[in-house]
């Protein structure tokens, strides 16, 4: 009696959990199909603000901002990352640690202050340059320093600046946990180093590399604030869609957000099949 | 007879000549069904080289395309051949941060009345070459040489509006007629506020009579403590919830712009509008260029583009507030073009006063006290969040007890 009480309640606070999880999307989902622009009365079912998004030009213009520079931010993120990590394992114990510490700084420091840091970077280097560009002193076949960097480079620095330290911390860990005789083995075996590194230690932490890259990419298009502060005169989507709030944010947001979540869910889906099908075949084989 | 018949000819002649202007009217270029631009510019010369404007104003303030609305920046871009790079902001405040920064090279900006008075002050802004702008003779002489730039040296107005009252007519008795409608205790629980300290201050100022830019800290500490009074009968301090607040009948006052009171009473037919008799908010948002923008002409055509009539047209009713294009006010609807809602009466707008940037030490003043407004409580409530957390221990206590009495009996067999 007093057991299935106990898992009432157990069951209770998981959906309350869930709920706080998914009731907020769930509203936007279906608020997305809203015939009028109003959040609170539902007054019938439409396809109109998904066709009016296709052709709302600012905002697929941001879209594909964000959705370019995540990818591109990423991936060098996610290259970078892993050579450091490997260089970092092989560091004597006491260099690993404070290089962990350095590179844990930018993730504890507030945002706010990795924008405000890097923008003041970039216009520093932007007074230099016109300072540099228009001094007599200087041989004129020098001064091509250029000047108007605000805009795509500054995005792209700043994101993979943002991203690296995540990819570290995804890297590092799998790579302590490999047995580093697999390596030697390989080299054993007739490998060369970089066949070695390629053909055994790359599959071994592939897992790692992938979750990093995804983590890049999703904290790529999530970011506001650092964007804000680099992006010169583009802007990404969240501050596309921050900039709406002065009126009323669109509903074609909603459908956006929609689009969005239905892709990343659908991403998620497959990986998770992939996996379960190759965790199985592995085990069928043992 | 001779004379009818000259009455007659100089009749003729002088339909001929009122008719003249309108034939010349006729000679447009028609850049898609919605927007034909006048002729006698030249809107080409930049085609081909390579333009690029850059064009940084508030969020959903053009007509985008969206809703069947008409394009203006792709109408723009395919009448001139100038690539627009169209971005947005939220708040005079971040425009100007950002601006300030340094971090961006904009061609057009469309600041606030205001925050132009600051900007052009802190030379920020470029002089406007009016002979690149002919369409600026459209503008209304009444929306010329406003305070924020007397001279008219660096601004072409883009928008204006008042500050109003919205009332739910079947919650209120009697139309109000007065800011104190919003300290009414009778509506406790059902008035709304502006969650912006500028448009709550000014509120504030307007009702107990004083000017809504204060200049030393003790009048805005006067005006906080109006703004104190009021709270306990604020159901919320809101921005853009009003217009679901206000459709959907959760409440029965609140002040807001009058270009989205209008939306609003479109959707829910039981809203009216009034501005209060203490006078209220006069505001304009005006288009400027920026100091550094690296194609002031281009930048000039674009401004000249969006005065064009058709444009203004478009704009005017996909944003929903006042044009000062008097062509486009011709152009709208009756109901519109006369409402005393989008464009009061000269006695109305007489009694209204604009923004003008106050010093750092008001500012700083006006910020203070703002917050300690939204934190003051008057009626208790606060009570709320330590009983929660005593619960929370207890909680913690509790389980922590019962983890060790288990363990305990455990150890015991």
């Amino acid at each position: 009696m007093k057991k299935t009480h106990l898992q009432a309640l157990q069951k209770a606070y998981v959906c309350l959990l869930f709920s706080f999880l998914y009731v907020p999307i769930a509203v936007m989902i279906v608020f997305s199909f809203n015939e009028s622009k109003s959040r609170t009365l539902f007054t019938g079912f439409t396809l109109k603000w998904y066709k009016s998004l296709l052709q709302n030009d600012m905002i697929l213009d941001a879209l594909a901002l964000s959705l370019f520079v995540a990818f591109i931010a990423a991936t060098v993120a996610t290259v970078l990352g892993v050579m450091a990590s490997i260089g970092i394992s092989g560091m004597n114990k006491r260099l690993q640690g404070a290089i962990n510490t350095v590179s844990y700084m930018p993730v504890v420091n507030p945002e706010i202050i990795t924008g405000v840091s890097l923008m003041l970077l970039f216009v520093v280097y932007v007074n230099f340059a016109h300072w540099f560009n228009t001094s007599e002193s200087i041989p004129a076949f020098l001064q091509i320093l250029p000047e108007n960097i605000f805009g795509i480079g500054t995005l792209l620095i700043a994101h993979i600046t943002f991203c690296l330290p995540y990819v570290i911390f995804n890297v590092t860990p799998k790579l302590r946990q490999m047995d580093v005789r697999l390596y030697e083995a390989a080299l054993d075996l007739g490998c060369n180093p970089k066949q070695a590194f390629f053909k055994v230690v790359l599959p071994e932490i592939m897992p790692a590399i992938l979750s990093a890259f995804l983590i890049s990419l999703t904290y790529s298009i999530d970011d506001f604030i650092i964007s804000y502060f680099s992006c010169g005169t583009l802007q990404t989507l969240p501050i596309a869609i921050y900039s709406m709030t002065r009126k009323k944010v669109s509903p074609e947001i909603n459908a956006l957000s929609t689009v969005m979540f239905v892709v990343i869910l659908a991403i998620i889906l497959v990986t998770n099949y992939m996996e379960g099908r190759s965790y199985r075949k592995t085990r069928e084989k043992s | 007879m001779k004379k009818a018949f000259c009455l007659l000819l100089s009749f003729v002649l002088a339909a001929g000549m009122v008719a003249m202007p309108a034939a010349a009217d006729e000679e447009k270029i028609r850049v898609n069904d919605d927007i034909s631009v006048s002729a006698d510019y030249d809107w080409t010369r930049f085609k081909g080289k390579g333009v690029k404007l850059n064009v940084y104003n508030w969020g959903l303030y053009i007509s985008d395309g969206s809703d069947e609305s008409v394009n203006v920046v792709a109408a723009f871009e395919e009448l001139t051949g100038i690539d627009v790079n169209y971005t947005t902001y939220d708040t005079n405040e971040s425009l100007y941060a950002k601006m300030k920064g340094g971090g961006a090279n904009y061609d057009i900006i469309v600041p606030s009345d205001y925050m132009i008075g600051k900007m052009a002050n802190e030379g920020m802004l470029e002089k406007l070459d009016y002979s690149n702008i002919p369409n600026y003779s459209l503008i209304g002489q009444e929306y010329r040489g406003q305070t924020y730039d007397p001279n008219d040296e660096y601004s072409v107005p883009y928008t204006w509006g008042v500050v109003g009252l919205v009332y739910n007519k079947t919650m209120v008795e009697e139309e109000p007629d007065s800011w104190e409608a919003l300290w009414d205790p009778t509506y406790t629980g059902s008035v709304l506020m502006f969650n912006n300290s500028r448009d709550a201050f000014a509120i504030a100022a307007r009702k107990i009579g004083v000017s809504m830019n204060p200049t030393t800290v003790e009048q805005v500490n006067v005006i906080a403590d109006e703004l104190k009074k009021q709270k306990s009968v604020v159901q919320a301090y809101v921005m853009d919830e009003i217009f679901d607040k206000m459709e959907g009948g959760e409440a029965a006052l609140a002040p807001y712009y009058a270009g989205d009171a209008l939306v609003m009473m479109e959707e829910n037919p039981d809203l009216g509008f009034v501005i209060p008799k203490e006078g209220t908010n006069y505001f304009v948002d005006a288009l400027c260029i920026p100091k550094g923008s690296k194609n002031k002409e281009a930048a000039e055509m674009f401004i000249n583009f969006l005065c064009e009539p058709d444009v203004g047209l478009a704009n005017c009713e996909f944003i929903g507030y006042s044009t000062p294009i008097e062509a486009v006010r011709e152009m709208l609807p009756e109901e519109v073009a006369n409402s005393p809602i989008a464009y009061p009466s000269a006695e109305v707008l007489a009694n209204t006063e604009t923004f003008i940037s106050l010093s750092d030490e008001v500012n700083a003043a006006m910020d203070t006290a703002w917050s300690d407004m939204k934190s003051y409580d008057e009626s208790g409530g606060g009570w709320v969040i330590p009983v929660f957390m005593l619960l929370a221990i207890a909680l913690t206590c509790f389980n922590i007890w019962r983890r060790r009495a288990r363990k305990k009996r455990r150890e015991l067999y």
